[in-house]
């Protein structure tokens, strides 16, 4: 009788355990995902950083009457790159991406430089930075939402609460005008 | 989409399963036919033939695709623009960068392989890099993407490899059971006479029936992945008409595959054997009509969540299940549309909407109506048409004729032509209270201001209030 019993407590708590090292993987992995998805973002925006200045390079010699767009590119690029923290340097990048945005509706007046090659692969390559520096937040915030469901719902809050695992914040970049819902209206 | 993976795995498991049960009762009972009592040895048999092939061809599975394809590998100096799309997927999938390839052919067409996102590879064709702009391609590189993400790769080598061991097996056992006369082995064992018979009879059974449901189950199988990878590549992109247009230039494309055969099939994007207008759907196709694919993208209204594709493929295919389970929907959060990249339009697009332009201006004289759907396309409606609803030929979403708005143009066209009064616009909802519209409908309605001038709203229209262009009135829109 009693060895029955301490046989089936015994598989209880093995169970139990092997649930628990389960859940605790799970966390570890999420949390190391969202680390390894704030560094992609991260390593595109240092990329996009150095772009900056062979594009201005590059555009300078074309659009001589839009010296004010082009400083403000620069000087918004020296902001973000000097930047320190998260609140200061999502300001920064988002103020980045404004003055980028300008800088290429006005480039599109000039059709001599739109023809230049490497202002046509510096293009590719800044587009492309911006998208995956869009995707990669997508991505963060997706793991930082995985995490946090995790650590705030039972039973796996148990395990967080025992192992001190925080919970992370979300990034958000958008710009004002970003964030902007348009109107549809025929 | 992380427990979608994990769903989406159990659901191949379940159907790999059901078949792999297929290859062991067929096993089974061909053993119990010609050595009674020994159905366990042709059970392991047949599995193992099985786990062999399947093993085989994970291993050394995409060096022989690659070969047989004839594709080269690429560096970040060969296709800059390619591999920074595909760099992008990868983030946004985020998996690892798979190898990319290039196949030199004209047909637009790609695939992935890989058993694992770690060893994976995208390949795609010469001429979808020169026929697609930036963000179609991004739209077939996330669908590929997804399926690396989704490891359909390893699901889909495993499934077919299982239904070409029950058609080997099958085969074998149908022709010796021919050609000895099926019954040199009725004397053999007396005691196990009635049994053996019942195993002579299932083995047949399975044998005729066994390939048909395997391979039915294969197909299934492979559409579906079909259908959730267009799903995630819309999720990853945020961009789901990106895929769309790129399905549509693929599918209009008449240059052939040439290295593409009927093993290679379902690992490319669309089927490379397409016979020209096919459209249907039909049980033994490894992938959905492209039709259908376009249509589902491109009613994905106002999102590029797993709950946009979901409603939309229910919504186009009239079915009454989930292509997603529930669980993951509700655990999925919303995913806004992005805007379209600022590259330039190629020269065929800038073409094309020029050519567009003198179209409509001949058809506006003509006094053709037009009604812009949801899904982005133009409706043009000759003066004659009498119907209510019309059908969008693009997302088959049904669109309300705005008949005030038809009525006062034909009210025009007879003053012009100078034959007296305008005919009486039909019955069209009058405005309850002039300042106060009540929306009944989802599709277009039209009613008329105070100042009779007519205003129509889209079915996309979603404001709570609208300005009557005539005399500025505000007017309240409530929907019901």
């Amino acid at each position: 009788m009693t060895t029955a019993f301490s046989l089936i407590l015994l598989a209880v708590l093995v169970f139990v355990v092997v649930f628990a090292i389960g859940l605790y993987n799970n966390l570890v992995r999420f949390r190391n995902q969202v680390k390894n998805a704030w560094s992609q973002i991260d390593v595109q925006l240092k990329r996009r950083h150095d772009l900056i200045p062979n594009l201005v390079e590059t555009a300078k010699g074309y659009v001589k009457h839009e010296r004010e767009t082009l400083d403000s590119v620069t000087r918004a690029r020296n902001l973000a790159s000097g930047a320190q923290g998260a609140a200061q340097a999502s300001e920064a990048e988002s103020q980045l991406s404004g003055a980028l945005g300008q800088f290429f509706l006005v480039v599109e007046n000039y059709p001599d430089l739109k023809a230049n090659q490497n202002f046509l692969a510096l293009q590719e390559e800044l587009t492309s930075t911006e998208n995956k520096i869009g995707f990669a937040r997508q991505f963060y915030n997706d793991q930082v939402l995985g995490l946090n469901n995790r650590i705030q719902m039972f039973p796996s809050s148990i395990l967080a609460g025992m192992f001190n695992f925080r919970e992370e914040e979300f990034f958000e970049i958008e710009s004002a005008v970003e964030r902007e819902t348009p109107e549809v209206k025929f | 989409m992380w427990e979608q993976i994990r769903a989406n795995k159990r659901n191949s498991f379940l159907l790999l399963f059901f078949m792999a049960l297929l290859l062991a009762g067929l096993g089974y009972a061909i053993a119990e036919v010609y050595a009674p009592g020994h159905g366990v040895s042709g059970l392991v048999i047949a599995l193992t033939l099985w786990a062999l092939l399947a093993l085989m061809s994970l291993f050394g599975g995409s060096n022989i695709l690659l070969l047989v394809s004839h594709a080269r590998q690429v560096s970040r100096t060969d296709a800059p623009q390619l591999f920074n799309v595909v760099e992008e997927m990868a983030i946004a999938s985020g998996q690892p960068l798979p190898k990319i390839y290039v196949i030199d052919s004209e047909a637009p067409n790609a695939f992935a392989a890989g058993r694992k996102p770690e060893n994976s590879l995208v390949a795609v064709t010469s001429g979808l890099l020169k026929k697609l702009n930036r963000d179609e391609l991004q739209g077939v590189i996330a669908h590929e993407m997804a399926h690396i993400a989704n490891r359909d790769v390893m699901y889909v080598t495993i499934a077919g490899i299982l239904v070409g061991s029950v058609v080997l097996i099958s085969q074998i056992f149908l022709r010796t059971f021919i050609f000895s006369g099926g019954g040199g082995r009725r004397s053999s064992n007396k005691s196990g006479g009635s049994a053996q018979g019942v195993f002579l009879i299932l083995a047949l059974v399975l044998s005729i029936l066994g390939p048909i449901f395997a391979r039915l189950l294969y197909f299934a199988l492979s559409r579906e992945r079909e259908y959730l990878a267009d799903a995630n590549g819309a999720q990853f992109t945020r961009y789901p008409e990106g895929l769309a247009s790129a399905l549509e230039k693929i599918s209009n494309d008449t240059a052939p595959l040439e290295a593409a055969n009927s093993v290679t099939a379902p690992m490319y994007i669309i089927n490379p054997l397409k016979k020209a207008g096919r459209a249907a759907q039909n049980l033994s196709s490894t992938h959905p009509p492209i039709q259908t694919r376009i249509r589902i993208l491109r009613s994905m209204a106002g999102g590029a969540s797993l709950q946009n594709y979901n409603q939309a493929w229910r919504q186009v295919l009239g079915d009454k299940g989930n292509l997603i389970p529930p669980g993951t929907l509700n655990s999925s959060q919303p995913v806004d549309l992005r805007k379209t990249s600022t590259m330039e339009p190629d020269q065929a697009t800038a073409r094309r909407q020029q050519v567009q332009g003198v179209n409509d201006l001949v058809e506006k004289i003509n006094r053709y109506t037009f009604l812009a759907c949801a899904c982005g396309l133009k409706l043009k409606i000759p003066p004659a048409v009498k119907e209510k609803q019309l059908t969008c030929p693009r997302c088959g979403r049904l669109n309300e004729l705005p008949v005030a708005e038809l009525a006062a143009l034909g009210a025009m066209a007879s003053k012009l032509g100078g034959t007296g009064k305008g005919t009486p616009g039909p019955d069209r909802p009058p405005a309850e209270d002039s300042l106060r519209f009540v929306r009944k409908e989802k599709g277009w309605t039209s009613f008329q201001c105070r100042c009779n001038n007519t205003i129509s709203l889209s079915p996309a229209f979603s404001a709570d209030k609208t300005t009557c262009r005539k005399c500025k009135r505000t007017i309240e829109i409530v929907n019901s």
